[in-house]
């Protein structure tokens, strides 16, 4: 019984493919069996998140037009068994990969792995089409930034247009003193505006950039608050109920995040 | 100190501005009408009805309405008192 996810934003640079690598590591860490795609073909960048680039021998492309075997391009991330990586081709665009293509891919995959983890290009042109076609839930993840929360909303009615179902939402680089000083759009405002479930809250947090400067996906850093979240949302993709961060600092008043939880 | 908190108070917070702004964006991106377009739409139907039975122009409020992901057109159009027997 493997699952298809697709993460998908509209706007570029909100985290996409942090979230991804960081919730393939933490799937595999609950002993899963998981392949991250990456979809974002000619813009590749999920295999330096995760820290694999130089191992790449050959991509979806060369799976897709049938120059290697499947498992071939299936790249090992030595630090989990079970987590594996298929890379985007570099020098291709998304033309070279149709949904029906990304359909079949997605097909093959379910043989191999437990979770199947598809990157999402920005945008909402072919790339996006490639990434949604073959998923059995997408997950959209946006900002508290005005112009990332307006995207996500588009691309959730083209998903509801598409009958991909509603999708769930990540609201990731919460700055929690900032929410509170009601500078930035609180996880409410945002749940309020977009009318979606939620099914993680992440908090901004500086370890992200480090992790990803050193290849190594924040969720392998359990003591990060944005590790700890990436744990939390794949604990509830595998259906665990479980209660939403409190994401005050030391000892507030802020009022605890899982009274969001309600709101499922 | 507290004066000048509560100055800074008075002004509307930014996440709110935000938030309100977004709410009007979101309807006109989820019907794919402007401003412009609800407000001919308006019109039209006032016209509209109006050939039928008589109403105050200035009290129709006509608006999209959200709830959830769901929008809805929602027109409120009172009737002028005589209006049946006028009309009949």
């Amino acid at each position: 019984m493997s699952e298809i996810i697709t993460i998908t934003s509209g706007k570029g640079g909100v985290g996409k493919t942090t979230a991804i690598a960081s919730l393939g590591i933490a799937l595999a860490s609950r002993g899963q069996k998981v392949v991250c795609v990456d979809g974002d073909i000619g813009l590749r960048n999920l295999d330096v998140i995760m820290g694999l680039e130089n191992r790449i021998v050959y991509d979806i492309v060369d799976v897709v037009e049938g120059r290697c075997r499947l498992r071939q391009a299936m790249i090992r991330d030595k630090r989990l068994p079970g987590l594996f990586l298929i890379p985007a081709a570099q020098t291709r665009d998304k033309m070279a990969v149709s949904p029906s293509d990304m359909m079949r891919l997605g097909d093959e995959l379910r043989h191999e792995v437990d979770w199947v983890l598809i990157d999402s290009p920005a945008g909402i042109e072919r790339g996006f089409k490639n990434a949604i076609a073959p998923a059995d839930r997408v997950l959209v993840l946006t900002n508290p930034e005005i112009s990332a929360v307006r995207d996500a909303d588009r691309v959730i009615g083209i998903l509801e247009a598409e009958e991909k179902g509603t999708p769930s939402l990540i609201l990731n680089r919460v700055n929690p003193g900032m929410v509170k000083r009601q500078e930035m759009l609180s996880p409410d405002d945002v749940l309020d505006l977009l009318a979606i479930d939620l099914i993680g809250v992440v908090p901004e947090d500086q370890s992200v950039l480090i992790a990803a400067n050193r290849g190594a996906p924040i969720a392998l850093d359990k003591e990060s608050r944005a590790g700890q979240a990436f744990h939390n949302i794949a604990a509830r993709l595998m259906g665990e109920d479980i209660p939403f961060m409190d994401l005050e600092e030391k000892g507030g008043l802020w009022s605890r995040i899982s009274k969001f939880a309600g709101r499922n | 100190m507290s004066f000048f908190k509560r100055m800074t108070r008075s002004k509307k917070k930014s996440a709110q501005s935000a938030k309100e702004r977004l709410q009007l964006v979101l309807t006109h991106d989820r019907t794919d009408m402007t401003p412009a377009q609800l407000d001919a739409l308006k019109d039209e139907l006032i016209e509209v009805i109006s050939r039928h039975i008589d109403i105050d122009p200035d009290a129709v409020n006509i608006d999209i309405a959200r709830e959830g992901r769901e929008q809805r057109l929602i027109a409120d159009i009172p009737l002028k008192a005589n209006a049946r027997r006028r009309g009949r």
